[in-house]
């Protein structure tokens, strides 16, 4: 039975951050009531098979995320290159073309902040490995929308400008090793 | 330009007042744009005029000129010349020996903004020896956006990218031989521009002005709700020839909408259909 999920846990990253988003899918639990979404840096110039090969690996569906699809409990969902992803208040995602944001689309700001309107305390924040600062302001919309936001801790991140703007951005931003991170997301309850 | 922080902020209550008032006191009705995408547009313009939310709603309805200053910026005027270079390939190999059995071959490209598309499908008319006896209508509610894509001139330096997108769909010729550079500006070639005309056109309140062979509607449907994109796809129906093709963005969903049974898929990838009822 497909639902709408109550709860959302949103991960940003970019260079550095793939080996442990992939490491993070392979402990998930078989199922769980958040939709797990993840915007990640990638060229909209050359094709990725994120989704593709992720889904293979896993056996079950990783979803490129397109206009109006829903937003549901068990899901995985990736934000697609060359857009700005965005939810909506009925908790649908909702895609835009404006001018990148850090240099970036997907930003990871444009999208932490419109879960932070939406979801508010539902939502669930991690910034991971990345060499600039997108997702720094997002972190601080999340947790002043009363959301809980964790960070990679630096000294593991391939690349470290990403997470230390996160934890720059609010006192209230709490640090995980990698294995901490991968612990969280293997308790998620269904 | 420096960077804008949100020091001005909108609420999702707020915004449905302001739509409300809008559709009082002009044409523009905006009830069937996505709200969050609304929300990030509106605090822009807050934070470029410096205005709060009561003068915003002062700004629309007081100060002359506002509410057409208003939707220009409100609206997302992102384009680029052979933006997806394989929905290109696939017009050019799927969908023109089609469209050139028609006599006459009319094209709405809605939602044109600044034209770049408009121009990319001349030159992939031109290139296919069909631009003759092509019309491309290209439409916009934003009529400051037209005026640019009427006077077909843009800044050189965005050309470097429009080049790698034409490479990617055509390696054999240059899009060069398309404009004339000159200091920093770039000047679609005049004999593209006489079977194009472009005009206003609301997506949400206007109706079906032609009929047409070929619609392309590219990243516009994001911008509105499933009510709105309905209403909008039933539009296109209706301006539609008997097997003539509709190509929307690569990441929109309309197969939901009731009015899709009478479309075939052509191509799944780049969401391309042809009207067969």
């Amino acid at each position: 039975m497909e639902s709408f999920a109550n709860h959302i846990i949103v991960i940003g990253g970019s260079a550095g951050a793939y080996e442990l988003i992939v490491d993070i899918l392979d402990h998930l639990p078989a199922t769980f009531a958040a939709a797990i979404v993840i915007v990640l840096h990638r060229n909209s110039k050359y094709e990725t098979k994120i989704e593709s090969s992720l889904s293979k690996r896993l056996n079950r569906e990783v979803i490129s995320i397109k206009d109006k699809y829903p937003i549901l409990a068990n899901c995985i969902y990736f934000a697609p290159p060359g857009y700005h992803t965005l939810v909506e208040p009925d908790h649908y995602f909702s895609l835009d073309v404006s001018e990148p944001v850090q240099f970036s689309r997907p930003s990871i700001d444009v999208f932490f902040e419109s879960v932070a309107e939406v979801y508010g305390p539902k939502a669930i924040g991690f910034l991971l490995s990345g060499a600039n600062n997108d997702g720094a302001n997002g972190f601080k919309a999340l947790l002043d929308a009363g959301a809980t936001c964790y960070v990679q801790d630096p000294s593991e991140a391939v690349i470290d400008t990403m997470p230390k703007g996160g934890i720059a951005s609010s006192e209230n931003v709490k640090v995980l090793s990698n294995e901490e991170i991968v612990n969280y997301f293997n308790s998620i309850s269904s | 330009m420096a960077e804008l922080r949100n020091s001005y902020d909108i609420s999702f209550p707020e915004i449905e007042e302001l739509i409300f008032l809008l559709k009082n006191v002009s044409d523009f009705d905006l009830s069937g744009y996505t709200r969050s995408s609304l929300k990030r547009r509106i605090q822009r313009i807050m934070n470029l005029e410096a205005l709060d939310f009561v003068d915003l709603k002062n700004a629309v309805i007081n100060i002359p000129g506002f509410q057409q200053f208003f939707i220009q910026e409100v609206t997302v005027n992102v384009t680029e010349m052979f933006r997806d270079p394989g929905f290109f390939n696939r017009l050019a190999s799927e969908i023109l020996p089609y469209l050139q059995t028609f006599p006459r071959i009319k094209i709405w490209s809605a939602g044109c903004s600044t034209g770049e598309e408009v121009y990319s499908l001349a030159i992939l008319l031109k290139e296919n020896n069909l631009y003759d006896r092509s019309f491309i209508y290209g439409t916009d509610i934003n009529s400051k956006v037209l005026d640019i894509a009427k006077k077909g001139i843009y800044p050189l330096k965005k050309f470097k990218e429009y080049s790698d997108n034409f490479n990617a769909y055509n390696s054999k010729e240059s899009l060069s031989n398309y404009y004339t550079a000159r200091y920093d500006a770039a000047i679609i070639n005049h004999d593209l521009r006489k079977n194009i005309l472009f005009s206003t056109h609301n997506l949400a309140s206007d109706q079906v002005f032609n009929e047409f062979q070929l619609i392309t509607c590219r990243n516009v449907l994001i911008y509105f709700d499933l009510k709105l994109q309905e209403k909008v796809i039933n539009l296109f129906y209706e301006s539609l020839a008997l097997f003539g093709f509709l190509c929307l963005g690569t990441k929109e969903t309309i197969l939901r909408h009731p009015v899709m049974e009478n479309f075939k898929v052509v191509d799944k990838e780049f969401n391309i259909y042809q009207k067969i009822k």
